[in-house]
């Protein structure tokens, strides 16, 4: 995997003495799209803000394609465009002096046309000489990602993007970063919508109190997401599991009041018609039951309560 | 190698915000200074001899402009830089790939600009209303602008150190406005009380005002050179203080 942001044992305690991140480890691949993931608090604004320099590392290093974020900062941040999580605005500029501005401060050369480009990806154009004060909470967003990508970063930090964004206004932005990826900008994005993960990235990093307890494909981790359990309540207690029923993935709860079948959503299958026939041939009786699916809560649950 | 676009851009930004206000900027520090002289020049002026050879209304225009320029001076980097951090537009400015020298560059310039021009403004009303010579035009223009630089400096840090607007004021309210009107604006050291005039010696501003007015009419309360040397001395010591605000992060970083 060719890194092209590599996080080496990252620590961050603030004056308070609350550790925000705890000796993080992390590469970044070129070009992918990374989803962190976590519950508020987790670490994941402070971790970003680290990178973009927004706030100081108290131990540890990161580099950004070979260039320290510190010792060689100008090199490191002019790749990065950062679209923060709190919509931090100017309220008196036109959304095109705005965005120009932030080309300029990174240091790029005039360009209208890039910056027209940018604005039309956004549907902002008609509004580009609007005060941006007079804009949509949706728009403003809009118009900290086209700051973002005025000066054509190649890495794109989106913390939490479609925080309080409406459904259709999220497809959009998906769209674009599905085009910024195609274009070959790497993008990190934090997320506590599993469904956000699921349609966008390629790998997803869990984090949690400050530490990293998970770095996976997608697809693996959706495997983990993607199990339900069917649960049975007996009408009576079962002292084993039949060996008729010993083709399933069943298990026994509630002492034996309870039988929980685990199946995979994303199968062709799932075999409950089957299991329900084949429960019923075998004299069990049930008066109720109910699926649930494996939450984004529960496997952080899970993987923190792993030593 | 500087980020000489960087520096640009958040000039013309803070020229543009000058521009938006005016009326604000410009034409409320004209008038106040025309009140002044309506005031001090002919209603108080009228009833005093003159000082050192110049009239009462010309004495005291020197001081006047140090006054606009001061009190603008401080108000504007002050509030350019505090407003990034009140609005929270401060994550761009941190997260670009800026010299922290680059980033005073861009602000106290804009600031001292707005200044340097709104003292010639100043000036000009004055011509106005009293007659005008100006004996050195050289140090003239040399202390407007190291007074404006200085002084954008000093407020740059107000607006770093404050986080509410009532801090943002209480510098220029509490302390410079009372040491400007004790400086020496509006009369000489030399009319004051011995007792004073040992007191006065310990306003940094009777050395900015006293040295301003030398360039015009050679009348001074000090030695030319001391007024230079303790400008000169302030100048540093804002860009300590700014120095060491950007090394440590002070009020910006977590």
């Amino acid at each position: 995997m060719a890194s092209i942001i590599s996080i080496a044992d990252l620590s961050k305690t603030y004056g308070s003495g609350r550790k925000a991140l705890d000796g993080i480890n992390l590469e970044i691949a070129r070009g992918e799209i990374f989803a962190l993931l976590g519950p508020n608090g987790a670490g994941k604004t402070t971790l970003i803000s680290i990178i973009c320099g927004i706030a100081n590392a108290t131990s540890g290093k990161v580099t950004v394609d070979g260039h320290d974020i510190v010792t060689d900062y100008r090199a490191a941040r002019s790749m990065i465009g950062l679209v923060p999580q709190e919509l931090h605005t100017d309220a008196f500029e036109s959304v095109w002096d705005t965005v120009s501005f932030s080309r300029g401060l990174f240091g790029k050369p005039k360009n209208p046309a890039h910056i027209e480009k940018v604005l039309r990806d956004l549907s902002l154009w008609d509004r580009k000489d609007s005060k941006i004060m007079t804009l949509s909470g949706g728009m403003k967003r809009r118009v900290m990602i086209a700051k973002a990508l005025s000066h054509e970063p190649q890495i794109l930090f989106l913390d939490e993007p479609t925080a309080g964004v409406d459904v259709e206004l999220r497809k959009g932005m998906w769209e674009v970063v599905r085009a910024l990826q195609a274009s070959g900008v790497t993008i990190i994005l934090t997320t506590h919508y599993i469904e956000e993960a699921e349609e966008m990235a390629d790998r997803v990093g869990v984090i949690n109190n400050g530490e990293i307890i998970l770095v996976e494909e997608k697809s693996a981790l959706m495997q983990k997401l993607g199990k339900k359990r069917l649960k049975l309540h007996l009408s009576g207690k079962l002292a084993a599991i039949p060996d008729s029923l010993g083709g399933y993935d069943l298990s026994l709860g509630e002492d034996g009041q309870q039988l929980v079948y685990t199946y995979d959503t994303k199968s062709e299958r799932t075999g409950i018609t089957s299991l329900l026939s084949d429960v019923r041939a075998a004299g069990i009786k049930f008066h109720d039951l109910d699926t649930s699916q494996s939450s984004l809560e529960e496997i952080f649950v899970s993987l923190v309560r792993e030593p | 190698m500087m980020n000489h676009r960087a520096v640009r851009a958040i000039y013309l930004f803070e020229m543009a915000r000058t521009m938006r206000t005016l009326l604000q900027s410009v034409v409320s520090p004209v008038l106040s200074t025309s009140l002044y002289f309506v005031v001090f020049g002919a209603a108080i002026g009228s009833r005093i001899t003159q000082i050192e050879g110049v009239s009462y209304g010309t004495f005291i225009v020197p001081g006047l402009v140090m006054l606009s320029i001061l009190t603008q001076s401080i108000s504007n980097a002050s509030f350019g830089i505090y407003f990034p951090k009140f609005t929270g537009t401060i994550y761009e400015l941190l997260s670009a790939p800026v010299s922290f020298f680059e980033v005073v560059l861009g602000y106290v310039g804009a600031a001292a600009t707005k200044s340097i021009i709104l003292g010639l403004i100043i000036l000009a009303t004055a011509g106005l209303f009293v007659p005008l010579h100006i004996l050195h035009p050289v140090w003239m223009l040399s202390f407007l602008v190291l007074t404006s630089v200085t002084f954008s400096l000093f407020g740059f840090i107000i607006g770093i150190w404050a986080d509410g607007f009532e801090k943002l004021q209480v510098i220029p309210l509490l302390v410079v406005t009372p040491l400007t009107f004790l400086g020496g604006s509006f009369y000489s050291i030399s009319m004051l009380p011995p007792g004073w005039q040992t007191v006065a010696l310990f306003n940094p501003v009777v050395y900015l005002i006293s040295g301003f007015r030398w360039s015009f009419y050679e009348i001074s309360d000090v030695g030319i050179g001391t007024s230079i040397g303790v400008t000169l001395g302030f100048l540093v010591a804002c860009m300590a203080m700014v120095w060491w605000i950007f090394r440590t992060g002070y009020r910006l970083k977590s």
